[in-house]
């Protein structure tokens, strides 16, 4: 038996490091990549990650658009980014080597698997002269693993045919990491036991790839050196990994519970938004309602007849689909029936780049239907913070009796880091009351605080009564096509989400409280923003940043705090467009940065801005 | 159950809004059977809640004094489906028409009925779009001049009861506007099933497509025209009641009693054939020479209702599981301390 123990060689100890596996999608790298993940997170890292997929299941093995990858950069000290270069870069074949090598820093270790670096593998990458042997690697420590051969040799004993074990070598690859880092593979060993519980002769395969892969760093002293990343100073607490779309689920889950009502999601299956419906549906013993609609409109239209019934009602989606709720989410404004819609953006138009991240649906959430339609809208700025969004979208959604928009993206659903769990007595607590008392009651009348009506379901003896999207009369509910009433209608719904700020904390620059720049951001350049921030007010630059949770009312201060500084710049992944409202809204010279390329910002493009502004300036 | 159920009237299905359908449409009817129905159906008042799409008949929420929800159009058996999974407790009816129910809201149309949501819907069959003012509808005859077809359409139309059955409908019945005690009758039979319980109404819209079904329903035809269902009784219709239904081969063929042709001779009605294709027969009847079209119930069978799925999961999860518990569920998988 292989030991688990670390073997002593030279260990050089490191802050952080940025590992990115790449190769076919069928060669597993999202799963190697997330077991590498997990046991840094449990080894105590702080860390951040960026998986990388094509739409297709499977485009045509070692070819181009079938590419598939996994970065993580690991730290001791806090992190916001998954790393503008990559340390080590573990390429399986000839086209993930090609669309990867760039990011890979001068010097940096590059492991390949040799024995897909055939002829027939180097023409479907479109290669001519292999790049083993043209000296175009040159620049990078590279080193050449028969990968394939090495992982059947591991394996010979267990009878599995060589489709079997060729599957397992991504576990050598990743046995070989544990190795240059140090870390144990106790973990991955427990996944493996659990992921194939019924066939354990897999779980035997893969943990013997994996031990093949650690040993042969051991044996070969191909590599010199080994490195160590401490643990990273995290504040106390209990932590687990955490992704997007999986803090979304919890936070619903939560929501539902200090609200005490049920939850009920309707749902269609879209590309990147999936995983919340995956995750919500087992969690039935919570009363958690998943309803797999047969479309995006009955998703939406489904939920709003479970919240017209006295559920916390919630939709989810990305783009495309959020297209398709325009006209209900009319409705929900219209009703004034409390309700949830997350839309996990993805680049567009159209069906656009399912797989790639993009922040462009923020002016549909903002503006996309029809008439004077306004709602209040939330975004994420990292996998973590989509809990408490998700939780504070559902207070404001019942305490205000109004649709709530979430704003995530593709690199928060996807993206893992290290969330602190908080306790319960942490969460704010909504109990809600639906109305009973038929004496006074009109459908229409407002809290004079919040302006929400009252929630009066339906089996409730005495309050029958009639709500639709006909355009209604003040109190009483009843159609109304009156020209004055119709205006003070429009007023008041544009009130009431108005009023919402009295529950949005007034904005507090991070780094400098005035200044020569400030960045403005929302959603997930958070981690970007707040790396280049650090950076570059370390080189001495005045500069401070707000993000932007809510997005419709915006924060009190919104103007004030631009009018601090002498220039802002709002990085977006989108060609601007709250930028847009912010000139439009507070007449400031805002300029934005903007990238759409279905990639997350790399802080030095950020730090490039800072500095160009700044240069203007001086 | 302890509290006794009011005795209701009529008027308390009622409410105070000016019913704002034109002078003579078959709406009116189809409100009156409605609001004679459900004080008898043994149900207290605030359970009823009457869902509709976008249409003329969509607005009989606002006439109804239960809880109503008129929405948007198509989709009413959506918003219907989300809110009876969420309180199966509640008595939910559809008021739809052709447009909404079969055009715009088809999906959804044809997916309530093959999950069995525990919903009845009355669909009011005008062939024409009335609110819109006089388009063809999916049920507009092929070559119906209108609004939008001056020179006639060039679309097939749907069979209503045909589509339903094609879709998994566990219960189909069909009845008209101007029939008041078959139509009463029907929508009794169908507040009684468990399941989506699909009822077409032939209804007149008096300004757009006025005596649509006046083949069918004019006191000298109908008889001739039409044929009553009744389950356990065998198919006879006719204003001597001379002519009957028998099987011939894979199809139906209408004979004329006498001759020694007899009653023994013709299918009895069985609405709970577990066979849909004996009901898509009797739907096939429509428009075809001789055959009369049937009213009443076509098909009325038990199946799983999905509500009682939705709840029976989530009741079993529960009792294997224990109720959740929310600091569990945060802490689950693979966490680490950091002191």
């Amino acid at each position: 038996m292989a030991t688990t123990e670390a073997p002593v060689r030279k260990r050089e100890i490191l802050e952080q490091a940025v590992i990115r596996f790449c190769g076919d999608s069928g060669d597993g790298m999202q799963i190697t990549g997330s077991q590498f993940t997990n046991t840094a997170a449990l080894f105590g890292n702080d860390l951040a990650t960026f998986p990388d997929f094509p739409a297709e299941i499977r485009a045509p093995a070692g070819t181009l658009p079938g590419v598939s990858g996994f970065q993580v950069n690991f730290s001791s000290s806090d992190i916001y980014t998954p790393g503008d270069v990559v340390d080590v870069l573990i390429a399986m074949n000839p086209a993930a080597l090609k669309m990867n090598i760039a990011d890979l820093r001068p010097n940096g270790i590059l492991i390949v698997n040799t024995d897909n670096f055939k002829e027939v593998d180097l023409k479907k990458a479109q290669i001519k002269v292999s790049p083993l042997e043209d000296h175009s690697l040159d620049g990078y420590r590279l080193f050449a693993v028969e990968l394939t051969k090495l992982t059947r040799m591991a394996l010979q004993e267990l009878g599995l045919d060589a489709k079997s074990m060729d599957r397992c070598k991504n576990f050598f690859a990743l046995g070989m990491c544990y190795w240059l880092y140090n870390r144990t593979m106790d973990a991955t060993y427990k996944w493996l036991d659990d992921k194939f519980k019924g066939k354990p002769v897999l779980a035997e395969a893969n943990k013997r790839a994996m031990r093949a892969g650690y040993a042969y760093c051991d044996a070969t002293e191909a590599f010199q050196t080994s490195y160590e990343i401490p643990p990273a100073k995290l504040s106390p607490g209990v932590y687990r990994n955490m992704s997007g779309n999986t803090a979304l689920a919890l936070g619903f889950v939560a929501a539902s519970q200090q609200a005490k009502l049920p939850l009920f999601l309707g749902s269609y299956p879209i590309t990147p938004a999936s995983d919340i419906l995956h995750e919500l549906s087992m969690f039935k013993e919570f009363g958690v309602v998943t309803f797999q609609a047969e479309d995006e409109i009955a998703a939406v239209t489904s939920a709003i007849g479970a919240a017209y019934g006295g559920s916390l009602a919630l939709t989810t989606t990305s783009g495309p689909g959020m297209a398709l709720k325009t006209e209900a989410i009319g409705l929900a404004i219209a009703t004034e029936l409390p309700l949830v819609i997350c839309d996990i953006q993805r680049g567009g138009p159209s069906t656009g780049l399912p797989t790639k991240t993009e922040q462009a649906d923020l002016l549909q959430a903002l503006f996309g239907r029809n008439s004077e339609a306004p709602v209040p809208v939330l975004a994420a700025s990292t996998p973590g913070d989509c809990f408490w969004v998700a939780v504070e979208a559902c207070r404001i959604a019942v305490k205000y009796m109004v649709p709530v928009i979430v704003l995530s993206d593709g690199y928060l659903a996807n993206g893992a880091e290290p969330w602190r769990i908080p306790t319960v007595d942490q969460l704010p607590k909504f109990p809600v009351t639906f109305r009973t008392e038929p004496e006074g009651f009109m459908p229409y009348a407002r809290d004079p605080q919040t302006l929400a009506r009252p929630w009066a379901v339906p089996g409730t003896a005495g309050l029958e009564h009639r709500i639709g999207g006909l355009e209604k009369q003040d109190v009483t509910g009843n159609v109304n096509y009156e020209p004055l009433n119709h205006e003070k209608m429009v007023r008041l719904r544009a009130a009431k989400v108005e009023a919402i700020v009295q529950d949005v904390p007034d904005l507090v620059p991070a780094g400098d409280p005035d200044g020569d720049l400030l960045l403005v951001g929302w959603g997930s350049t958070y981690g970007a923003i707040t790396a280049a921030l650090r950076a570059q007010r370390e080189k001495g630059a005045r500069i401070g940043h707000v993000h932007l949770r809510h997005l419709n009312p915006l924060p009190a201060n919104m103007g004030e705090v631009m009018k601090r500084y002498k220039r802002v710049v709002v990085p977006e992944m989108n060609l601007g467009q709250l930028v847009w409202v912010l000139r439009a809204k507070y007449l400031v010279e805002a300029q934005g940065l903007n990238k759409v390329q279905g990639k997350p910002f790399m802080q030095h493009e950020i730090e490039a801005k800072i500095e160009e502004v700044l240069g203007e300036i001086r | 159950m302890t509290a006794t159920l009011p005795v209701y009237s009529k008027k308390d299905f009622q409410t105070d809004q000016e019913v704002r359908w034109c002078p003579g449409c078959g709406d009116y009817a189809i409100l009156s059977a409605v609001q004679s129905v459900f004080p008898e159906l043994g149900i207290p008042r605030e359970k009823f809640v009457v869902v509709s799409g976008i249409g003329c008949s969509s607005r009989f929420p606002y006439y109804m004094n239960t809880f109503g929800f008129h929405t948007i159009h198509g989709r009413a058996p959506a918003v219907a489906t989300g809110l009876k999974v969420a309180r199966p407790d509640l008595e939910v009816w559809i008021a739809t028409g052709d447009g909404d129910a079969l055009s715009i809201g088809g999906n959804h149309t044809i997916h309530m009925l093959r999950r069995n949501v525990g919903l009845k819907v009355l669909l009011f069959n005008n062939r024409i779009y009335g609110l819109t003012k006089g388009q063809y509808s999916p049920t507009s005859e092929m070559g119906k001049r209108a609004k939008s077809t001056p020179y006639g359409s060039v679309d097939r139309p749907f069979n209503v009861l045909s589509l339903a059955l094609g879709a998994e409908a566990t219960f189909v019945a069909r009845s008209v506007d101007v029939f008041q005690p078959h139509l009463k009758a029907t929508l009794k039979h169908a507040a009684a099933h468990r399941g989506t319980a699909f009822v077409e109404i032939l209804q007149n819209c008096n300004i757009f497509n006025d005596r649509a079904w006046e083949h069918l329903t004019e006191k000298e035809v109908r008889d001739d025209q039409t044929i009553g269902l009744e389950h356990g009784q065998p198919l006879v219709f006719g204003k001597n009641r001379d002519k009957g239904i028998r099987m011939n081969g894979l199809d139906l063929e209408v004979v004329p009693l006498g001759n020694g042709i007899s009653e023994k001779d013709l299918i009895v009605h069985d609405a709970g054939h577990p066979n849909p294709a004996y009901a898509f027969l009797l739907s096939r009847m429509d428009g075809r020479p001789g055959f009369p079209t049937p009213l009443g119930v076509l098909r009325a069978v038990d199946a799983p209702v999905y509500e009682d799925g939705m709840s029976e999961q989530l009741r079993q999860i529960i009792a294997k599981k224990g109720p959740g518990q929310l600091d569990q569920l945060l802490h689950a998988g693979d966490t680490w301390e950091v002191r």
